[in-house]
């Protein structure tokens, strides 16, 4: 599966579009990241706990978008976007999505 | 005594909180600046577009997405210090450099996902913030996003008509 955020794959030609596929996943902060992160304000910078969550997240809804283009028959997604938003305090939803299409050489 | 104690303990431990959150805080922030200066100037020759156009004299052999993303909070002493700016308006700049940094160390990470591409093209930057609590107690936490498509270079293609 190869994806871009282009419209198109370089090298290769679009024979068929399939549309939308997207992949989300709500997660919540858990208690002792939590706990690490709270000490971790107190002087500031990177939190390395919450950054590898939505590494985590992000690329599991990533794995559900792809998923679901491979069930339609695509071999590459183009033009993926990915968003977050803050569904609840503590959860945020992230998103991915993109059009599935079909690719030759 | 006691009471002296208790009123000493409620004003010295926030004063305690911003000293360290100052001092450390500071700290860390020249040692990230001095690292992403350096990787910055490794990955100069390779420039994140955020155009969809690439070098058309060259032909593309491999496309791939590069993500980094990273999560930063703001220190409680330059908290304090917002406090104060958000009485009488203005920038903050506190705020700003901090955001700066998470921006750049995002890009630098997106880079560094893929770090044998020849060109990064349409480049976007995603900034969201992730605090779980809000108001008063709403510590200023961010998350930065950065994608882009990674593409290889095969070589020059052929001349085009």
């Amino acid at each position: 599966m190869i994806l871009t955020n282009i419209d198109s794959i370089p090298g290769s030609t679009i024979v068929q579009h399939f549309g939308l596929v997207q992949g989300s996943t709500i997660r919540a902060k858990h208690f002792g990241r939590d706990f690490a992160a709270g000490l971790k304000n107190i002087v500031g910078g990177e939190l390395k706990g919450y950054t590898e969550l939505l590494q985590e997240s992000r690329a599991e809804a990533t794995q559900r978008m792809v998923a679901q283009a491979t069930e339609l028959g695509a071999n590459a997604i183009i033009n993926v976007r990915f968003t977050t938003s803050s569904v609840a305090q503590g959860a945020s939803e992230i998103l991915a999505y993109g059009t599935a299409v079909l690719v030759q050489n | 005594m006691a009471d002296f104690l208790i009123f000493g303990l409620q004003l010295g431990l926030p004063i305690l909180l911003i000293a360290a959150g100052w001092y450390v805080g500071s700290q860390t922030e020249k040692k990230h600046y001095a690292s992403i200066k350096e990787r910055e100037r490794r990955f100069l020759h390779k420039p994140a577009l955020t155009s969809k156009q690439w070098d058309s004299s060259m032909m593309v052999r491999e496309s791939t997405m590069a993500v980094g993303s990273v999560v930063v909070s703001i220190d409680h002493f330059k908290r304090f210090v917002s406090v104060f700016t958000m009485l009488f308006g203005g920038e903050i700049h506190s705020y700003a450099s901090l955001i700066d940094r998470a921006r750049r160390e995002a890009l630098l990470r997106m880079k560094e996902s893929q770090p044998d591409a020849d060109s990064y093209v349409n480049t976007r930057l995603v900034t969201s913030s992730i605090s779980n609590a809000s108001g008063r107690d709403a510590i200023g936490t961010v998350e930065v996003l950065a994608y882009a498509t990674a593409l290889k270079f095969a070589g020059p293609s052929v001349a085009s008509e």
